[in-house]
């Protein structure tokens, strides 16, 4: 235990109440945590380009996007300035789907936005079921601010690796920090064990 | 150890830290509470002053009901431990070796890494032209007033400029009102300097500046930003 802070108690949480991650607190407001302005991106400009560590190529664009079967994940979101938020409703396409049908031996991603915001994850990580571009949060077309048109959503891992405005993913061989990632926090930001910055 | 009231809600902690390694302008450190029987909470404090030994201040605004900032602002006394974890961040930062002019534009409590930065442009030395716009909702929210306003006669370089959104000193040329495209023009840089800009508060004033700053023609990658939340739509 760490050094108690007197006559400090704190806000418990309800007996019987979900359990979350060590040192996250809940939230029902939905906070925004980005580097720099929100960019604005038109649909008929979009596109969600896939690199393979062979410089192949795999685009999409949106109404090829909109045509894919879409999923409604409903998901709990964990952001690394300790905020959780529970049973969050999404609409989007499952990368299983997009992913399905590129050759690659690649076992990392570096995921970049609209922007220039970039993550990297293990490319098993975007895979099964876990992971989605997402373009309608809570019934509605994604805003900006959230990442509209389309964001990454990898709710297992801390928020940050869950790129707003993506734009594309390059397969990789080796592994290659992405901008938080530089910056000193975590290369693979597992909440539930904490893994907030380097040497968590 | 030592604390000073800022505004009547905003508390300035003193801190002695053994052992820290010293941090960057603009970078924050996460504060852990722990109640006796161990349930702890944890928020994210950005650092006020520039580096300086072991020595670290945080003005902590109190958010009504909050759960950190209300023991942090009322019951915590000096002296009383506090864990702290960091510096953290590498991106919301200012070198004292950066050779762009800056602009700095904070929302209430926002001020306070922007602070660290024009503490350490004077503790380092440096040369380049500061302009900080800083909105405040009335003149007793402010921070730092009275260093500010010493600041701004004997730091060369720097200028400060007030916006109040809700309400103004006596004799003020112009009504409450938020920051906008006419402040960012007369009180910013114009784009063509590539100024490097740092925008910290709230998030709806984060939202607007940073869009407002790139609407203007600045370069988005040289807009910095840092949301303190919660209040995002
Ligand atoms: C990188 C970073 C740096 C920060 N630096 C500072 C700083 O230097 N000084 C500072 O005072 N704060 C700073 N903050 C905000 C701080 O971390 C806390 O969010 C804030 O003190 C509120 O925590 P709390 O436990 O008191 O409130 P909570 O118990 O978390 O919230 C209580 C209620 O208040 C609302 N609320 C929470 N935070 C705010 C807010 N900031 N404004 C308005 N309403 C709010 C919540 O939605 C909730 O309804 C920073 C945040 C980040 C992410």
């Amino acid at each position: 235990m760490g050094i108690v802070s007197p006559g400090f108690r704190g806000r418990r949480r309800p007996a019987g109440a979900t359990e979350l991650p060590p040192g996250q607190y809940l939230t029902e407001d939905f906070p925004v945590l980005s580097a720099g302005p929100t960019p604005r991106v038109p649909l008929d400009r979009w596109e969600l380009l896939v690199t393979t560590e062979t410089d192949q190529q795999y685009r999409w664009t949106w109404s090829e996007l909109m045509s894919l079967p879409t999923e409604s994940p409903v998901v709990d979101l964990h952001c690394v300035t300790k905020w959780s938020k529970l049973a969050t409703a999404w609409e989007g396409v499952s990368l299983d789907a997009l992913l399905g049908g590129v050759e690659t031996a690649a076992e990392y991603a570096l995921v970049s936005s609209y922007g220039g915001y970039t993550t990297n994850l293990p490319l098993a990580d975007l895979l099964d079921g876990r992971a989605w571009i997402a373009f309608r949060y809570d019934g509605r077309d994604l805003v900006p601010e959230h990442g509209g048109p389309a964001r990454l959503l990898v709710p297992h891992l801390y928020l940050w690796k869950s790129a707003k405005w993506v734009r594309g993913i390059r397969l990789l061989v080796r592994d290659r920090p992405g901008f938080w990632e530089t910056a000193g926090y975590h290369d693979y930001g597992d909440p539930w064990r904490e893994q907030r910055y380097q040497g968590d | 150890m030592a604390a000073r009231d800022e505004t009547p809600s905003a508390r300035t902690l003193v801190l002695d830290v053994p052992d820290w390694p010293g941090h960057q302008a603009g970078q924050h450190v996460d504060v852990r509470l722990t109640a006796e029987d161990g349930y702890t909470a944890q928020r994210s404090y950005s650092i006020a002053n520039a580096a300086d030994g072991g020595r670290l201040e945080l003005t902590v605004q109190r958010v009504p009901e909050g759960e950190v900032s209300e023991y942090l602002t009322g019951v915590y006394r000096v002296g009383d431990p506090v864990e702290i974890r960091g510096p953290v961040g590498g991106w919301f930062v200012w070198r004292p070796a950066e050779p762009d002019p800056v602009l700095l534009v904070g929302g209430g409590s926002g001020i306070v890494p922007l602070m660290a930065m024009i503490r350490a442009r004077k503790a380092g030395g440096s040369r380049v032209p500061f302009r900080l716009i800083y909105s405040v909702r009335s003149p007793e929210d402010g921070y730092y007033a009275d260093e500010l306003r010493t600041r701004a006669r004997d730091d060369s370089g720097l200028d400060v400029a007030y916006v109040y959104t809700r309400r103004a000193p006596r004799n003020w040329p112009e009504p409450p009102r938020r920051v906008g495209v006419a402040a960012l023009n007369t009180a910013g840089w114009p784009p063509e300097l590539a100024p490097l800009c740092y925008v910290c508060g709230p998030t709806g004033f984060v939202e607007t500046v940073a869009d407002t700053l790139v609407a203007l023609g600045h370069d988005p990658a040289r807009v910095r930003t840092e949301r303190f939340g919660p209040t995002g739509g």
